[in-house]
This record gives structure tokens, sequence and C-alpha cells, in this order.
């Protein structure tokens, strides 16, 4: 690909690009340790930080300690164009514009790139409190690669922009995190660079701030300037991009046009599922009886059946079809977990008294969940019948697995991911009563 | 442009720092003017301190150890070489944990990071020029009140001195900032290294003291040469030898070129370990 473009249109040149992380620390990150260890070595003697029952380090520092974050990736951007980059969480888009950005390196492969690129990676990026407005607009525009004289022109436009002409000469200690973070677009949006590579930078900000971004992007595009726009918002990016690219586990799975794109990326959860074993064949645990069968799993979220991306509030229904020789009464037990294995949710028929009664042949059985308010990450669900505390007729671990990827229930901008959140969001409210 | 993997051993870009100067000197002023709101003298810290260090020594080493100052007012003498070396100690130990400090910066944009270890050196430039100030206030006094001191023709020498010291400042910061982000040990190690470095550099006793077999080893430390030599041009009085100061030169060079190399080699992937 890309060959036969002319290289005069193209402004960027993304050619074999690899990126490989090596998985934990590399040493132990003292060097009293790494001594400590060197010593232990020479003398013949057990390391005295090797971990209980680990590999060596040896072993651990070579290649399947590897992470690969990027493959082969490759890909023209001609002048003008607005690429919308999709993906799921991990999938290897932030890497991708970090290296474009230059704030890390490629392991191998070549990029190459006409014109300035400014990236809207994060916002406000060198701020000092101390320092008032207008010092940190010509601070932070000569972090963004802005000259002095370029950033005296567009001052006034800039302050114009953020709206905060009255506290141009206060330390930004003192705004408020809405006026913080519209004087840091502002300065970054005035940047005017050849390529610009935003990546959920919508994410801050009240919404009608947002719709001013979303508007200077699109002036931005208009002007013919190439713009790189990776987000989890559909819609903005099959408003704003005339191209999508579609990235998995390091690799581009689809580069296109954007409504196909997003509609790829929607349902490649069912691609992927097609290929793994289905549910029926799936190994199970010594100790389950098996009189019935979980033979398949059915997860229907907003009219979508086997969604990848589950909308967090909206109902979630999970049936599974079992297959049976026999009549039997027993408990239907579902659990939703991280990837970590953190139980989120525990539910099982019997807590409620409400056993089903199977019957021979297949039977659906289904499981209706009110909106679950997840925050984003990914999870999976295991599913099982059971008759408590007697028998575990089947159990199917990891039989599910969505992922959420935006969590915001007020609309505030802010995407609650899992973790030092919590899981859930639980609706309240804050007042000075 | 173009972006590849990290290669060569001397990867860096003197253009390009050379365009981004007006970011060098915006965090030059960054940092006086949030150094200055953040304390409630302001610069008057930067004559307090070398000021309370003099007196100190003049009365422990001085006084109550008895050791000699080549002939000079010890107040005098203390104060020069305090001066000095404060200049390179904050040099090294402020660049030195560039990359930890910087790391929410340089993970988000790209600039040359040079640029934030250049800044510190001059930025402390600025505590330099004060505290020099202050020094010569206390030089001329004494001068005037007829004290036996001696400026002489080596004062010509002092702007490279400077330079010398903002070189081997900034040679040893980036080497430990390059360390740094693979042994943070080292952050604690650095601030114990350099009250060791400061005792085995003549600034509490001058050169003349060490016996002459171990001459040679003093002229392997790069700033003996720097701080005896700053003394002799402003009051006459050392013991400091053209090859000691051609040693000194040599190793700061040395450790400049060692500390860039490890800088360009550290500075395009620190992001991954960090």
């Amino acid at each position: 690909m890309g060959r036969t473009s002319h290289m005069s249109d193209v402004v960027i040149r993304v050619e074999n690009l690899y990126k490989e992380y090596r998985l934990g620390t590399i040493g132990q990150g003292y060097l009293f340790r790494d001594i400590q260890s060197g010593w232990a070595k020479i003398r013949g003697t057990k390391d005295p930080n090797a971990r209980i029952g680990s590999v060596n380090r040896e072993q651990l520092n070579s290649t399947n300690a590897r992470f690969c974050a990027l493959k082969e990736v490759s890909f023209d951007v001609r002048q003008g164009e607005v690429v919308g980059i999709i993906g799921r969480n991990g999938a290897g888009k932030s890497t991708l514009l970090k290296i474009i950005s230059r704030v890390t390196a490629p392991t191998s492969g070549t990029i190459k790139i006409k014109g300035r690129v400014a990236s809207l990676l994060e916002v406000g990026t060198g701020f000092h409190p101390e320092l008032t407005g207008r010092e940190n607009i010509f601070l932070n525009g000569a972090i963004l690669g802005m000259h002095k004289g370029e950033i005296e022109q567009k001052f006034d436009e800039i302050v114009r922009f953020a709206e905060i002409d009255k506290f141009i000469d206060t330390p930004v200690k003192r705004y408020s995190s809405g006026m913080y973070v519209r004087l840091a677009f502002a300065v970054a949006a005035h940047l005017e660079p050849e390529i610009l590579v935003v990546d959920e930078v919508l994410a801050v900000g009240d919404v009608a701030f947002q719709k001013k971004c979303l508007g200077k992007m699109e002036e931005v595009a208009k002007e013919g300037r190439t713009v790189l726009f990776v987000s989890h918002n559909m819609t903005a990016v099959k408003a704003l991009c005339s191209r999508g690219i579609v990235i998995e586990d390091g690799q581009i799975i689809f580069d296109g046009d954007t409504s196909k794109a997003v509609d790829f990326y929607l349902g490649s959860k069912r691609l992927s599922e097609d290929r793994s074993i289905p549910v029926a064949e799936r190994k199970r645990e010594h100790g389950c009886s098996l009189r019935a069968k979980i033979v398949d799993i059915t997860v229907i979220s907003d009219g979508q059946r086997n969604p990848k991306i589950i909308d967090p509030f909206k109902p979630l229904i999970i049936q599974m079809k079992v297959e049976s020789g026999i009549d039997l009464r027993c408990a239907a037990e579902i659990r939703i977990s991280d990837e970590m294995q953190s139980i989120c949710l525990f539910d099982s028929g019997y807590i409620h008294g409400q056993d089903i009664f199977v019957k021979p042949g297949m039977n659906i059985i289904e499981c209706r969940i009110n909106p679950l308010k997840l925050y984003s990450g990914n999870y999976l669900i295991y599913c099982g019948l059971v008759i408590h505390g007697t028998e575990v007729i089947d159990r199917v671990e990891n039989a599910y697995s969505f992922s959420i990827d935006e969590c915001d229930p007020n609309k505030t901008g802010f995407n609650i991911q899992k973790g030092g959140n919590g899981f859930f969001y639980v609706d309240h409210e804050w007042k000075c009563p | 442009m173009e972006i590849r993997s990290r290669s060569g051993w001397f990867d860096i870009d003197l253009s390009e720092l050379w365009r981004y100067r007006d970011l060098i000197f915006l965090f030059v002023r960054r940092d006086f003017v949030a150094y200055y709101k953040q304390t409630v003298l302001g610069p008057l810290w930067f004559l307090l301190q070398p000021l309370f260090t003099t007196v100190v020594f003049t009365i422990i080493f001085s006084r109550v150890a008895q050791i000699p100052t080549d002939g000079l007012p010890p107040f005098l003498f203390y104060m020069s070489g305090t001066v000095a070396w404060t200049y390179f100690a904050s040099c090294m130990t402020q660049t030195s944990n560039t990359f930890i400090t910087n790391a929410a910066i340089f993970g988000k944009v790209y600039f040359p990071r040079l640029v934030v270890p250049i800044s510190v050196v001059i930025s402390n430039l600025i505590a330099f020029a004060i505290q020099f100030g202050l020094f010569l206030a206390f030089m001329c006094y004494f001068y005037l009140t007829g004290s036996d001191i001696h400026p002489n023709i080596w004062l010509l020498l002092v702007p490279v001195l400077l330079i010398q010291m903002a070189a081997l400042g900034l040679g040893m910061g980036i080497v430990i900032s390059s360390l740094t982000t693979k042994y943070r040990d080292l952050t604690f190690a650095l601030g114990f290294g350099v009250q060791l470095w400061m005792y085995a550099t003549p600034i509490v006793y001058p050169l003349s003291q060490i016996p002459a077999q171990w001459q040679w080893l003093f002229a392997l430390n790069p700033m003996t040469a720097i701080i005896e030599t700053f003394r002799y041009a402003f009051l006459g009085s050392g013991a400091i030898q053209p090859w000691v100061l051609g040693v000194s030169f040599a190793m700061t060079i040395l450790i400049l070129v060692i500390g860039i190399v490890l800088f360009s080699r550290v500075e395009k992937t620190f992001m991954d370990t960090i």
C-alpha cells in the first residue's frame, strides 16, 4: 500500500511500525539490589531478590516477557484527511499516537512526517499554577513548539477563545477547572500545526465547550490540515472523520470509510467469537455433573445481540441455552468480573428462591438485569447451573467478554474508569442543604 | 522529518535545540518566578544561604578546628568556595531528576529533552549572580579595610571557570538523571554524594594543606582546580598548577560527553520504563 500514492500529498507515512514493551520493570529499579543479585551470581549463591517460585530472571527477560503493542502497522495519511482511529482500550491506538507525536520511539519501523505535529494528547501540559494566564500562554505555547512571535500574534485570539479576558493576569491556581481547561485548549487550538493529533480531549470540559472543540477541529480540517482523532465517541468519529482505521491487538484490522469502520468495530466481537471455540465444546472443570449442559450464551443489550461494547445505562439480558436429557430443578448463576477476575457482581437464583425448571431438550434461561452502570473497562461473564449445596451441573468460566468504553452518567465529560473508582455508578446528588 | 528507533551514539540535534531557545528562557523565567512566589523572603534566600554557610564554616573550621586559610581572611576564603561550589552543586542536583520530575510533561509532548537541564543551569546562574554580588561586596569591604588580598590577571579566567562549572554540573546531572530512570535509589545517594564531594574539594581547607604525595588524587577531582583558581583570581593566594587545570578541563569535557551520550539514549524510550 501507499506505493501508488504520490509522496507529494502524503503527510504521514507509517511503515512497518513495531513497538515492543518489556513486561515488568527492567532490572529491579534499585542499583543496590542489582548489585546484590550480581554478587550472589558471582558467588554462586541464591539471588536474594528472586521471587519464590518464579522463573529465572534471564528467562523472564527473554522473548516471552515482551508485549507487542504495535505490529506491522503501515498506512499513509494524505494532506487534509481527517482520520478516526478506533479500537478497544489497550488496542494500541494511544501507543501509535505517542510515537507519531515523538513521546516515545518505535522499536522498529519508520514514520515520515511532513510538517509540524501538535498533539492534544492531553491539554494543559506544563501549566504552572503560580504563573499567570498570560505567562502560561507563552510557556505552554513554547512547549507545544510555537515561537514567541507566533504566540504574540495569536495572543488576543487565544484569550478571546478561552473567555478569560478579566483573569489574564491572575495566577492560574485561582482559576476554576473550567477556565483552566478552556485556556489550555485555546493555546493548543491556536497552534495551527500541519498535523493535529487529538486523543480523547473531548473527555474534558462541559458540553458547550466540547461543541466548541469539535467546531475547532472541523475548522482545522476545513482549512485543509490533517487530523488524527482517537476517540471512543463513535458519533463524533462518524461526524468528523473521512476515514476510519480500526486497531485491534496492535494491528490494523480495517482501514477505509468511517461508517464502515465504526460498524466493523462494533461488530468485531461477533467475528472473534466465531473464531473461538463454541461454548458447548469448551473444556469444563472437574466436578461438573453435566446432567444438563450450557451450549450457548447470548448477551443482548440495546437491541444488539452479542455486542462487544455495552452501554452501561441500558438494560442487559444474558441468555443461556441449556441442553438437558431430563427434568431438573436447579438454580442458574451469573457472575460479572473484570479482566483481573475481581468479582463485580454475583447472582444465583437460589439466593432469591427463583429456581428454574429445565425440561428435556433445549431450554432458554434468561436473566434480565437493570442498567448495571458499570464504569469503563473490560469485563467477563461467567455462567453456571447448580443445585445449591449438592451439585454443580455445569460451569462456564469466561463465557463472554465485553467492554464498556464510556461511562459518563451526567455528561460532564468524565469517563469514569473502573479500578480506583470502584465498579458501579450509583445515582447521587451533591447539595448544600 | 523521520521517526525511527533510537540509533547512533551521539544523537543530539543541536539546530533543533537552538530553535527551542525561547522555551529555554521561558523555563528559566518560570523557575525563577515560581521560586520567589513560593517563599516568604523571596530572592533574599539566595543571599541568606551562602551567608549562613560561610558564618558556620568560619566558626567551625577556622575558629574551632583552626584550619589555616593560606593567610587569607577566613570569611572571604570560605565564601569564595561556598559561592562557587553552590552553583556547581545546585546545577548537578537540580538536573539530576530531570526525567522523574518532568515525566508528566515528557509523556505528553515532544520537545528536545535537553531543554530542561539547560534551562536549570541558566536559572541557577541568576542565583549565582546574586550570591556572587554578595561576595564582591564583602571582598571590596575587606580590600578597603586593608586585608591582604590581591585580585589579579587570573580574573580573566573566571568566565571560563563559570562555563566549566555549568558544563560539569550539567554533565554530572544528566548522567545521574539518565541512570535514575533505571535506578531510583541513586536519588538518595546523591544528596550524600554531593556532601562527600564537597569535603573532597578544597573548600573548607586550602589545597596547600594536602601532602604532596596526595596532590595527584585531588587533581583528578575537576572541582579542585576550579575552586582553587577561582579563589586565586580574586584573593591572590592558592596552590594551583596549570596541569591540574588542564586535567580538570579534560575531565569536564569527558563527563559532559558521557552525559549527552547517556541522555540521548535514554530520552527516546524512558517513557516506557518510568
